[in-house]
Order: C-alpha cells, then structure tokens, then sequence
C-alpha cells in the first residue's frame, strides 16, 4: 500500500508548488475577496433599491450566477472577457486577456454575487429607525450608507463574509479547468510528469486541509467574539 | 463585437456522437441529473446519520462526526474527485484496485463517491443545525414518558427537525446539481463538458454556453418549485407561521 511512498517527490517540488501555485491561489482569492465584497456590497445596495428596474437588474444578475455552476461561469467569463474587452475600446478583433486578469475578474464577478447575498442580510438587520434618524439629520443615502448603515452591517456580518472567502479559496482549484498555474494544476502536472499522483494529491489534499481548518477555527472564535459585543 | 452567431448549429450532426449537437447536450444533461440525484440519495443518508450522532450525548461519536464534517468540508471538491480518482483505487489492494480502475463508468461513479462524501458532510452540518434548533424541552419530555434515546429521535427530534431544514436541504440539492459539473476534470461527460467540447468542435461558444445555462435554470426552476411544494405539503399547521396561510 504505502511501500513505494515517494517522500523525495514532494521534497524536490513543495518550493514550486507552494511560492508560485500556492501564492497565485492566495493573490486571486485575496484580490476576488476584495474586490467581489465591494461589488457585492453594491449589488446588495441595488437589490433594496426603491427603484424597481434597478432592484430587478441586480436581482436577476445575482439570481443566475448562483444558479449555474461555477465552472460553467469560468468558461464563460474565459470567452466573453476578450470580446467584451474588444467591445468597450470598440475594436474590430477580440482582445488578449491574461490568464491571471481572466481568472480574477472570472471570481470577483462571481463571488460578488454570494457576498451580495451576505450583505442584503446585513443591511436588513439594521434597524430601518436608524436610517429614518440618518435622514432626519439631513444625511443623503450615500452618506447614511457610508456612515451609519454599511459600517454595522460589515461589521456584524464579518464572520460569515470570512466563511465564503474560506469556500472562495476551495474555488480558485477550479481554474484548473482552464490550465492556469494555480497549486492544484501545478501539483497535477508535477505529478504526471514524475509519476507520483498518490504523493502529489495527498500533498495538495494535507495543505488546503490544514490551511482551511485553521481559518475556520478562527472564524469561529471571532464569531464569539463579535456576537458577546452585540 | 463581430461574432457569428449561428443559432442552427445545434441541429448539425456532431462529430463526438451519433446524433446532433442538441441531443449531445441533452444526454450531457441526463449524465447531470443521473449524478447529481444519486449522489443527492447517499448525500442524504450519510449526512442525515452523521448529523444525528453529533447532537447525541455519547462524546466519542461527537468527536467522530465532527472529524467527519471537517474532513470533507475543507479539501476542495475538485481535489477530493482526484483523490478518489487516481488516490484511492491505487491504495486498495492490488486486485480490488484493479477491479475498481476497470469499471465501467468510472468517472461517473467515482464523481458520485466524491459528491456524496462532499455533499453529506453538509448535509449533516444543516441535520445538526436544525435538531439543535428544536426546544431541549423536547428531549426531556421524550424522556421524562420513558421513551429510550433512540425511540425520542425516531419519535420525537427527527420528525420535526426534517421539517425544519427542508429549506436549506432543497439549495443543497442544488448546490450537487451544479457541483457535479466538477466531474468533467476527471472525465465524466455532464451537460458542462459537452457545451465544452461542443464549443471546440464547432467554435459556437456562445450558442453552446447560452443553451447549457437555460438548461441548468430549467433544472433549477423544477427543483425549487417541487421542493415548495413538498414544504407546504409536510408542513405542520401551525408551526413555522407562514407556509400554512392561515
């Protein structure tokens, strides 16, 4: 079972692996978060808008990116990015997107749609007094978003956001699919060319379990912590 | 944008199968729904037992499900479908390993192993969640008519806590539906693979995408309302407000 367990295999390519595949795994996951909780944040403010079209659009956009698959949005985003490129600065051919531009704007627009979901709930458990009182004092909406509503929303609401970056982060394996040189492709194509799957997987499998379960157990304790304030 | 589009593709014959691009797309479909519905069965019945023993007063099979939860939640599906694929088989004996690696539809089976374990480890978070959820008056009370501990969750706990977690358990079942799109790293031929290679073979990307999407929202749809539809059916008037009306 475990005699012809390859050690040196891994010894010879963790470096690899982790500096390159595991740091472009992180830098995407990072940037998405960062940038799917700002347009996630903005979505969310769309879907309670007063005004109909605008909740509808937003609606309709959050309700069809979660319900096909993600590795079907990937494809998507990998062939409409360049003709929506060529489209924008109007040219006749479409253009040349980097892997690791596609990739990101693949996950920011994706994510978005689910920290969207997160920070309608936020939002809606802030008492609509406050924003009345916001109103009362002469604030606009950006400026009762801004300063009153959006601050305790985010706030209240940081553990579950840190919980999907933590599913955020099992995703970004997924741009496999398209070859890009994340950990789990990196891994795979070490493994095919030194013949040595059983180490490879196991390797990548013992990673992202150890890295997974420590950020959730850390999300659980902060979880304490910000429901002992409130 | 200067891109042909060509919406009769789908009635010329593709090169990969026997029929056309269309029937190529709905048999992608029927090997969706084929792995999604079985792994949604043992999802459920592995998640519902592991759920359970987590919320029992005996520690060592707390622990256990526990360590079950957090093993299959925080490996990546695509990773866990390699590890079944290529990981797994070669640890089994010799022969068993063998016999596994020559079966036939073995991407399909080993998505269907992987998404269970995947799946249930979910579903059993969501079967903890929903029995915790329920008055510890309620456990006492089975007791207290010397009801055994297992007769007060047959009788008592189980009861009300599936109907409490119908909910969440019907966007789990999406959530297998879609995830079995992951299969098409290890080679099985879903609705996602095929709008993929229907893509390569006739560089209508576009028209081949777009279908795919209508069919996984035709999927969705379906579900959703069948699994209201059950909501309101199980439903105990009276409790859980709004789904009765009255």
């Amino acid at each position: 079972m475990f005699e012809n367990f390859d050690l040196d295999t891994i010894s010879r390519s963790w470096e690899v692996l982790i500096f390159q595949g595991l740091a472009f795994t992180i830098k995407v996951t990072l940037l998405a978060m960062v940038g799917g909780i700002f347009f996630g944040t903005l979505l969310a403010m769309m879907r309670l808008s007063s005004i109909k079209a605008i909740s509808w659009i937003a609606g309709a956009y959050v309700n069809l990116l979660r319900s096909i698959p993600l590795v079907l949005v990937i494809f998507w985003f990998f062939f409409l990015v360049p003709y929506l490129g060529a489209w924008v600065i109007s040219s006749p051919t479409p253009i040349k997107v980097g892997a690791f531009a596609s990739a990101l704007i693949t996950f920011i627009m994706f994510e978005a749609c689910y920290y969207c979901e997160i920070m309608r709930a936020g939002i809606q458990s802030i008492p609509r007094g406050q924003v009345n009182a916001g109103s009362a004092l002469g604030l606009n909406y950006w400026q009762v978003m801004g300063h009153v509503v959006l601050p305790q929303a985010i706030r209240n609401m940081i553990p579950v956001l840190l919980t999907q970056t933590i599913v955020l982060f099992q995703d970004v394996s997924l741009v496999y699919i398209i070859s890009l040189p994340d950990f789990v492709s990196l891994a795979s194509k070490i493994a095919q060319r030194d013949g040595r799957l059983i180490e490879m997987y196991l390797f990548v499998a013992v990673v992202y379990f150890v890295i997974c379960l420590a950020l959730s157990m850390l999300v659980k304790r902060l979880q304490l912590r910000v429901a002992f304030v409130r | 944008m200067n891109y042909n589009w060509n919406w009769d593709i789908f009635w010329e014959l593709s090169p990969d199968a026997t029929g056309t691009y269309m029937e190529t797309l709905l048999f992608g479909l029927r090997w969706t729904l084929a792995t999604g519905v079985t792994a949604w069965i043992f999802a459920l019945l592995l998640g519902a037992v592991v759920g359970t023993v987590r919320t029992t007063p005996i520690k060592w099979m707390v622990i256990l499900g526990d360590a079950y939860v957090e093993l299959f939640r925080n490996i990546p599906l695509l990773v866990q479908m390699f590890l079944w694929f290529f990981v797994v088989p070669e640890l089994l004996p010799t022969d068993w390993g063998t016999r596994v690696k020559q079966m036939p539809n073995a991407s399909f089976w080993t998505a269907v192993v992987a998404l269970s374990f995947f799946t249930s480890s979910r579903v059993a978070e969501q079967v903890r969640a929903g029995i915790q959820s329920l008055p510890g008056g309620q456990l006492m009370a089975g007791t207290a008519l010397g009801l055994t501990l297992p007769q007060t969750y047959r009788y008592v706990l189980l009861p009300m806590a599936c109907r409490i977690i119908l909910p969440p358990l019907s966007s789990e079942f999406l959530n297998v539906i879609k995830n079995s799109s992951v299969a098409l790293a290890i080679g099985l031929m879903e609705l996602t693979a095929r709008a993929r290679s229907m893509q390569e073979f006739s560089f209508q990307v576009f028209e081949a995408f777009t279908v795919a999407t209508v069919m996984y929202l035709l999927v969705n749809s379906v579900v959703v309302v069948v699994m209201r539809w059950l909501e309101r059916w199980v439903s105990i008037p009276g409790y859980a407000g709004k789904s009765t009306g009255i």
